[in-house]
């Protein structure tokens, strides 16, 4: 995974409540409902399905005005969303999209709980500010400037000046800092895993099932 | 020390390694890989490593799949994610269910009917509504597909442990109300972002009274309020259900593990970080107007009025939601023309939920501006329905009698609302485009679905007997 430890672009200011992932990952493109669907999508594929319902008419032509197809925020390294972002459904295609799309923070009030540990495995970070902050970031946003990721120093500076710390699990910061190989990190355990195995089976043998 | 809660009964019984800071290393019991996830399997193989424990792991071709009458068609049920799905389970040593075969189905759906949930297990899904399971007793959750594949290597899943919420449903239900009404009162009453950071146990009089099928509807929907866990502590009715199931243990085993499971409940003295009462005594039969299920009313109620909102942010939502809908403030939601209407989904698609439609149904027919689909949620539950006749009574009213899977919940497989079209569906997420790009969703129970079919636009079931 790749480390992710400084991020700087512009924030895209989508701030609504109860973003879900069927509206960060939609199933299907307005024109192509309904379509069979391939089992593998390339990186750009992911980045041009990204909030297609908003992106596109139903000639999958983009609407212009929608925020992600304006210049500078087609190049947004940020996204600011309402209460709730990401609530819905577990696809991790909503992180991986917009992390394809190049954002890689999100900066919103609260989370859907799959969602922000979704986020964390495919590299990106959801940052918690509280409703007052991600007003005043959205507000900084709205001319297209840089914002500025210090992911170590948990600090984050906008356009306007502001400059914010944050709190994000340290478990998970380390991750994001060294682009972390998960699974490899926790097979280095597996004789604790296997131990604990065969600890429960003496204990409770129905859990395994030979 | 005060008591503890189930929720961390459970939790600390899986605890492989504490990490600090609320995280620790949990053994995953069971897991589950929907079709649309099978590239969790790929990336293992192609990392060249082995599944931890296959014997652990099933396969489950649900979401992808047609539901087609008795279609065979090798396009539907060799699509891709199905193909690579068998194709990763045979290399793997795991069980695959195959579509239309024993164990067939909806993995919410299958997973308590064939013994595979098990009181006090933890149970992982690559989808959101694994909390389906918490009505037996078992910690279930989703997770996101590149999770799975750390389950998948190592058996094992890095989680934060979440804050507890007890919820408890007082009153008796009035008739004509299911677990549909009440999840969807209770998301209603308390909102969707309620239960972020929580896991949640039901408890009261009307989780005493409530069939197994319906603790399964009201825990599958704990997701649509944020709440990953939903659990409800196991009684005599789980085991009751639970007894001879394919999966679950047998003779001796069946002895130490009930008495095991009889101690799952929370202490009287055990303390939540949040409590919250709900009375269920004057429930009416609920139907969504918007596009969260928050956005709920009694089926004869009238549609709000944004005007009447003072939070500008959730007037314009309201707005933004009535304009998708197409719908008016003030008008009742009853009497409103429909398209379609599905019954079916991981929420209501078990075999308690086609007979209180079939009931509503049976000598009706369905209006000819409407088209009905009864969706089974797994082969088991579709040959007890046919056992019974009720595909003859859906049929007979007009509606299409499915082949089990997710189908028309949200279209993966291509069974879409056409854009513009309203349906009333028993799924569990309106969202906007959930059910196909512009489709227009109404959440409610098999029977305002099954009133409403037969009526051509929304209907209160009480008024129908």
């Amino acid at each position: 995974m790749e480390p992710l430890i400084h991020l700087t672009g512009p924030a895209a200011p989508i701030v609504r409540d109860n973003i879900n992932t069927d509206l960060i990952a939609p199933m299907f493109t307005p024109r192509t409902a309904g379509q069979p669907r391939g089992m593998t999508m390339t990186r750009g594929d992911l980045a041009r399905m990204l909030f297609a319902g908003w992106r596109y008419d139903k000639q999958d032509r983009e609407i212009s005005d929608f925020i992600l197809n304006r210049e500078p925020f087609r190049q947004a390294r940020f996204l600011i969303g309402g209460v709730n972002f990401g609530c819905g459904s577990s696809r991790d295609t909503a992180p991986k999209m917009l992390s394809a799309f190049g954002i890689r923070c999100v900066i919103a009030p609260s989370y859907g709980a799959i969602f922000y540990d979704n986020c964390f495995k495919s590299g990106m970070l959801p940052m918690i500010m509280n409703e007052a902050a991600v007003k005043e970031l959205a507000r900084e946003a709205e001319g297209g400037g840089d914002f500025s990721l210090d992911l170590a120093a948990q600090k984050i500076t906008a356009p306007g000046g502001t400059i914010l710390n944050f709190d994000v699990p340290a478990f998970r910061r380390e991750q994001l800092l060294v682009g972390a190989d998960d699974i490899e990190l926790t097979l280095r355990r597996n004789a604790e895993i296997l131990e604990y195995q065969k600890r429960e089976r003496a204990m409770r043998p129905w859990t395994f099932l030979r | 020390m005060p008591g503890q809660t189930l929720f961390e009964k459970i939790w600390s019984r899986h605890v492989v390694a504490d990490y600090g800071d609320g995280f620790a290393l949990m053994h995953i019991d069971r897991l589950i890989v929907p079709d649309l996830s099978s590239r969790a399997l790929s990336a293992l193989r192609e990392r060249g490593l082995p599944l931890h424990n296959p014997e652990l792991v099933f396969g489950c071709a649900d979401h992808a799949i047609s539901t087609d009458p008795g279609s065979n068609d090798p396009h539907s049920l060799n699509n891709p994610f199905v193909a690579n799905l068998r194709e990763q389970s045979k290399h793997f040593g795991m069980t695959m269910f195959e579509p239309r075969e024993f164990g067939a189905g909806i993995m919410h759906v299958i997973a308590p009917e064939l013994g595979i949930t098990l009181p006090g297990l933890t149970l992982c899904c690559s989808d959101s509504h694994s909390c389906t399971n918490g009505a037996l007793g078992a910690l279930s959750w989703g997770i996101g597909a590149g999770e799975l594949t750390h389950i998948l290597a190592t058996q094992t899943s890095v989680q934060k442990k979440p804050k507890t919420m007890h919820i408890r449903l007082d009153g008796k239900l009035p008739p004509g109300t299911q677990g549909k009404d009440i999840i969807l009162h209770l998301i209603g009453q308390i909102g969707v972002a309620a239960g972020n950071g929580y896991a949640v146990e039901y408890a009261g009089e009307v989780i005493d009274d409530l069939p197994m099928e319906g603790r399964f509807t009201l825990c599958n929907m704990s997701v649509e309020f944020g709440a990953r866990f939903g659990i409800i502590a196991p009684d005599d009715m789980a085991f009751d259900y639970l007894a001879g199931r394919p999966y679950a243990p047998k003779g001796e085993l069946w002895e130490a593990a009930t008495k095991d499971w009889s101690s799952l409940a929370s202490d009287s003295d055990a303390v939540f970080d949040n409590e919250v009462v709900v009375d269920f005594s004057g429930l009416a039969p609920q139907i969504t107007w918007g596009n969260t299920p928050e956005a709920v009313l009694p089926v004869d109620g009238r549609i709000p009025d944004p005007s009447s909102e003072h939070d500008s942010a959730r007037r314009s939502a309201m707005e933004a939601a009535l304009a998708y809908m197409d719908l008016k403030p003030g008008e009742t939601i009853e009497g409103t023309p429909i398209d379609w209407v599905f019954i079916g989904s991981c929420t209501n698609s078990r075999i308690s939920d086609l007979r209180a439609a079939a009931a509503v149904v049976k000598g009706r027919k369905v209006a000819k501006n409407v088209r009905a689909w009864a969706v089974p949620g797994s082969q088991s539950v579709k040959r007890e329905a046919e056992a019974e006749g009720l595909d003859a009574i859906f049929k007979e009213a007009g509606f299409e009698w499915r082949e089990a899977g997710c189908s028309m919940c949200l279209g993966a497989n291509g069974d879409i609302v056409p854009s513009g079209r309203r349906s009333v569906s028993t799924s569990n997420r309106n969202f906007v485009g959930r059910q196909g790009p512009g489709s227009r969703t109404h959440l409610a129970s098999p029977v305002v679905a099954a009133a409403s079919a037969c009526a051509g636009k929304i209907a209160d079931p009480r008024k129908m007997v």
